[in-house]
């Protein structure tokens, strides 16, 4: 398996220099561009994701990627381009779950419901288009080789709104995810800071879905972030542990599909993956050792 | 030295609009006082808490904190309220929970692991005999040293009046005792204010100075030796409530179960 996989690789033109390897696959405006708009949603990513599973919003960071579906495949219906629909739709949906549910934990069954809905619909509006398939697979599933170079512009500009953001109101968000009540009485208006997240987190959403599609937002989203959440002793350490793994998952997804052809979100998904696993595994062995 | 009161409630009438949870709340609290808050399960003692702290505003009456009328965000308020959920998931360690009361409402970026901020969180744990808790997560402490940490927290921004909601809770005698005690000192020592809510009034005898008393709607104040006794009560529950004394001074309060059901 390992020696196919390696002639594989070596048949692509692999050469085990990494530098020769990434100057030879960024020679191609399509992979500098993947390269470019992978490392800023990475970041993104990385950062609101640490907030989201903080707050416990995984399952509400999910469900805006399926609202967006549906606004991304209703904008290719009527000839728009796909981000604006999928920013118009995981914004309303954030803005809505915001100011109906207060609390995480009795958000689930409204959530779900509105998703499968949605969802159902970006069905219907894909299946009312008349083009190619390949426009409901890459939004599912996450088409980054596919991105221009405008499109790398629009997501650097919502990149660094939403990190300018994140550092205005660091220390609020911190507090109010962490210590609801008594940031709500020393004055933080919860349903302002759930409001703004949410915004953020629905801009977000809108530019990872073209790394990773609707269905894998978890591998950037919240996976990276969960292992942050299992390791680090202070907010600061947890951002860059979040942001680390999104960054190190979404090149090395890259680098590898430049060479075997499958689909860079499985790459990037099953890495996130194997760093859970082993985080999961590595912290139990240290639970149960005996001391 | 301040002689206002930190707080003063007139006539005060807390619940909702067609709903009232109790009435005719008359009492001041003084700087340095330690009062315990007591009542039933649902009797409205948390909802008092909200009052203070301007997150509900009272159906009518005065109700003045340090002179104003309640409001939101108030720095001089440090406040503890009920936990009854730590994410076992994160790591994060005591002192940032601590640090979070003085730099969560601030603005910006914090990153600093020596910074001012954290040296006041640090401050506060030494004072609560929690230092050695600093680097732990929350959720490898035992409820014992989870409300140090809080108490901790609630201290750190230096505030002159403390509310506590049910501190004791889930905590074993010997730990209850070490807590009221701590509490005790440091409120005697900075000559803080505290409202602690409990359940149990034994645990806070020696301490208190006087209680405040929530059942049946009614509220009364006064000292443990007027409060707790077999005509008060059943006075304030309107059915028949027998308190009894035992040899070391606590006190068992019978019939509060029965009352409750009777006015339901």
């Amino acid at each position: 398996m390992t020696t196919k996989f390696i002639a594989t690789l070596s048949s692509s033109g692999f050469s085990f220099n990494l530098y020769s390897d990434l100057v030879n696959m960024w020679q191609y405006d399509f992979m500098r561009h993947a390269f470019e708009a992978g490392t800023i949603v990475a970041v993104v990513a990385g950062v609101v994701g640490y907030f989201v599973v903080m707050r416990r919003l995984s399952f509400a960071a999910h469900a805006l990627s399926h609202i967006g579906f549906a606004g991304a495949a209703g904008a290719v219906l009527v000839g728009l381009n796909p981000l604006s629909g999928l920013l118009l739709f995981t914004s309303g949906g954030g803005l809505t779950m915001a100011v109906l549910g207060r609390k995480a934990s009795s958000r689930d069954v409204q959530i779900g419901t509105v998703l499968a809905f949605m969802l159902g619909l970006g069905v219907l509006f894909i299946n009312l288009y008349k083009g190619y398939a390949t426009e409901a697979y890459s939004l599912l599933f996450g088409e980054i080789l596919g991105i221009s170079s405008s499109d790398v512009i629009a997501t650097l500009v919502a990149g660094l709104v939403i990190i300018f953001a994140i550092v205005v109101i660091f220390r609020r968000l911190l507090f109010t995810s962490l210590d609801e009540e008594v940031a709500e009485a020393k004055g933080i208006s919860m349903m302002g800071m759930s409001i703004i997240f949410m915004l953020l987190l629905a801009v977000a959403t809108s530019i990872a879905v073209q790394v990773v599609g609707v269905l894998l937002i978890f591998a950037l989203m919240v996976t990276p972030a969960a292992i942050a959440q299992r390791i680090a002793r202070r907010p600061s350490q947890g951002l860059t542990i979040s942001i680390c793994i999104a960054l190190l998952a979404t090149w090395f997804g890259l680098f590898i599909s430049y060479y075997i052809p499958y689909p860079v979100s499985f790459f990037i998904t099953t890495t996130v993956f194997v760093a859970y696993l082993l985080v999961r595994l590595f912290q139990s062995d240290l639970v149960h050792r005996p001391r | 030295m301040n002689s206002n009161p930190v707080i003063s409630a007139q006539d005060l009438v807390a619940g909702y609009k067609d709903k009232v949870i109790w009435r005719d709340a008359n009492f001041t609290i003084n700087r340095g006082e330690f009062i315990g808050l007591l009542g039933a399960n649902g009797a409205g003692k948390t909802t008092m808490f909200r009052l203070l702290l301007g997150l509900s505003r009272p159906v009518s009456g005065r109700l003045e904190v340090f002179g104003k009328s309640a409001s939101r965000g108030n720095p001089r308020i440090g406040y503890v309220p009920q936990r009854p959920y730590i994410d076992s998931e994160s790591k994060i360690e005591a002192v940032e929970y601590v640090r979070l009361a003085v730099s969560g409402t601030k603005l910006g970026f914090s990153f600093g692991r020596s910074d001012d901020e954290r040296q006041r969180a640090y401050e506060a744990l030494v004072s609560v005999g929690a230092a050695n808790l600093a680097h732990r997560s929350l959720s490898e402490l035992s409820g014992g040293e989870l409300q140090r940490i809080f108490f901790a927290q609630a201290l750190v921004s230096k505030p002159d009046l403390l509310l506590l909601d049910e501190p004791l809770a889930n905590l074993d005698i010997r730990r209850e005792t070490e807590l009221i005690r701590l509490i005790s000192h440091v409120v005697k020592e900075q000559n803080i204010a505290v409202l602690l809510i409990a359940h149990d009034i034994n645990p806070l005898l020696p301490v208190v100075d006087r209680i405040i008393y929530i059942a049946n709607g009614k509220v009364a104040s006064g000292k443990p030796s007027e409060i707790v006794t077999s005509k008060k009560l059943s006075e304030l529950y309107d059915s028949p409530i027998e308190v009894l004394k035992g040899s070391r001074g606590q006190l068992a309060v019978l019939g509060v179960e029965e009352a409750l059901h009777h006015d339901d």
